[in-house]
């Protein structure tokens, strides 16, 4: 009984991994075969129109972080790359921030209404989330640009006399990843809530609990796991973000992103793209690490 | 009824929060689609009602092609990618727990986690091998690449949708001496079917929307819909976009609401 009991068991593997090749193939090569290639080229040295030049070199992972002067070779930081990485990771964390501000009572809205409202309004959020990221950010731009919707609303009404001018700046980019990323913090935020045993806060209540303890002590830690998970959802885009940094921030608020793109193109120097890459590709795979073991504690809890 | 204005739900300003939200999310959208019906040329005046910018994003050679490009590469995309998630689905659900499981998960999910321009740019340098090694500078390149990260889009519903089914009707199939493929074309597949669709659904509009791989990835001239648009968008913004992205918008809805009722249908 038992051999062929294992026989059968090894037979429905052998068919799960024969049914997964297809997909593993095409991965392999149009995924993650390639990220291999590019640690290999993040060691060799650029080529001088572009591509590079098959010489070993750790040129381009300490050009990270530091220059080298061209008259006496000391190395200082680069000061400029050192702006790209910050700018990356404040206006990041700041929609991270202000997704949350926004997206919480949001999420706490759509699970409070009636069964049928709350499907209407997840839908209503649910469309933007599939909505072509690039439409989004062209509809930020418009609001935003100098003569755009707010300006011209705003001059005719008379408020103000002068347009102001914010496109192009880290403020339009920050404008532009917040409405861009917000539904998807409200999603898993939405998951969480509608998780959430509301009879906790009558016992909340009940015990002279004020709404800001009730708040504090009994809804944020037990929706906590949704709060990790939106937040990473949202900052691990932001890193990487290219098409809003490049619609709104224009060519010299440079993200990672748009710098990583900047060394295939004028910049000429395909290894700092591909180390530049592979340190983008750390960063995310440990916030998501951070995200896997929240979910897993969220299991647990609930 | 003095009980009933206690709500313990309610939370000080939330719901002003919440709306002031929708109306942030959704003010922006109905400006380009408002705008993408003014007469006039700039976006400062509103000019009246007219059709102009569809009529000329219509006529517009350049839109043509780059359309016709966007949707061959999506249909073939979402394809052959629902065909691998589709028969990776069935490999890695409703079985015993295999060693190298999760290694599967996490490959098939990998372009959900892996940054877009990272994953750009090594298609980059590794295309550039194989057009130096072939001198082959077709389509296939934007097909491949598309066909890759459309795979968790079209896995996640069919795997869904598997593990919702239980293995009753097909046992019932092969007691009544079904072989294994008359089970999977006339019991598996059919239950299958709308998750099938939904994943097929999904990867066409990921495949659609695509910028940021296609823009790196693209042989020059090879425009699709996205990447016409930003091009343009970065000269200077033209009504026509607003036409073009209200028609994709009407699209994305539209397919959206064909989701929802295929995946609700299941209970």
């Amino acid at each position: 009984m038992s051999s062929n009991e294992e026989r059968s068991r090894r037979a429905s593997i052998r068919a799960a991994w024969l049914l997964s090749s297809p997909a593993l193939t095409i991965l392999m090569i149009a995924a993650i075969g390639p990220l291999l290639i590019m640690l290999i080229y993040s060691f060799l040295t650029p080529g001088k129109y572009g591509n590079v030049e098959w010489k070993f070199s750790t040129d381009a992972w300490a050009s990270i972080l530091f220059t080298r002067d061209i008259f006496d070779g000391t190395l200082s930081l680069a000061d400029a790359n050192l702006t790209i990485f910050w700018r990356s990771i404040k206006l990041s964390l700041l929609t991270t921030v202000l997704t949350f501000l926004a997206g919480f009572p949001t999420a706490w809205f759509i699970a409070t209404r009636p069964e049928k409202a709350r499907n209407l309004w997840l839908f209503l959020i649910t469309i933007p989330f599939w909505t072509n990221l690039l439409i989004r950010t062209f509809a930020v731009g418009e609001i935003i640009r100098k003569e755009g919707v707010l300006n011209s609303f705003l001059l005719n009404t008379g408020l103000i006399e002068q347009p102001f001018s914010i496109i192009f700046t880290d403020m339009a980019v920050f404008i532009g990843m917040t409405y861009v990323y917000l539904p998807l913090m409200v999603l898993p935020l939405f998951a969480a809530v509608d998780r959430f045993d509301m009879r906790l806060l009558e016992a909340g209540y009940d015990l002279y609990a004020s709404r800001w303890q009730v708040l504090r002590r009994v809804i944020l830690p037990i929706v906590k796991p949704g709060i990790v998970a939106g937040s990473i959802l949202v900052f691990i885009p932001c890193l990487g973000a290219y098409v809003t940094p490049q619609v709104l921030g224009g060519g010299r608020n440079m993200m990672i992103g748009t710098f990583i793109e900047l060394q295939f193109g004028q910049g000429r120097n395909w290894p700092l793209g591909a180390s530049l890459s592979m340190v983008l590709l750390i960063v995310v795979t440990g916030a998501l690490l951070v995200y896997v073991r929240a979910l897993g504690k969220g299991a647990a809890n609930g | 009824m003095a009980e009933r204005r206690f709500s313990v739900t309610r939370l000080p300003g939330f719901n002003t929060i919440a709306l002031l939200a929708f109306a942030a999310i959704y003010l922006p959208i109905l400006v380009i689609v408002i705008y993408s019906f003014n007469d006039s040329n700039s976006l400062a005046s509103w000019g009246g009602f007219s059709w102009r910018w569809y009529l000329t994003a219509w006529a517009n050679e350049e839109v043509q092609t780059s359309t016709i490009r966007s949707l061959v590469v999506a249909l073939l995309a979402a394809a052959l990618s629902t065909v691998a998630a589709t028969m990776a689905a069935l490999g890695t659900t409703r079985r015993a727990k295999f060693r190298g499981q999760t290694l599967i998960y996490v490959a098939i999910n990998q372009p959900l986690m892996v940054p877009e321009i990272v994953t750009a740019v090594a298609l980059l340098i590794f295309f550039a091998w194989i057009k130096v090694a072939t001198g082959y500078q077709g389509l296939a390149y934007l097909v491949l690449s598309h066909t890759a990260f459309c795979i968790p889009f079209a896995y996640l519903p069919i795997r869904a949708r598997l593990e919702g089914m239980d293995a009753t009707l097909e046992v019932a199939a092969s007691d009544l001496y079904a072989t294994h493929w008359q089970t999977f074309r006339r019991v598996t597949l059919p239950l299958l079917a709308p998750g099938i669709l939904a994943g097929a659904m999904l990867a066409f509009v990921t495949s659609l929307d695509d910028v940021v791989i296609t823009q790196i990835v693209k042989s020059p001239g090879q425009e699709t819909l996205p990447t016409y648009m930003l091009a343009q968008f970065r000269r200077g913004i033209t009504p026509e976009i607003n036409a073009i992205s209200t028609v994709l918008l009407a699209l994305t809805i539209a397919l959206l609401i064909v989701f929802f009722l295929i995946t609700r249908k299941k209970d």
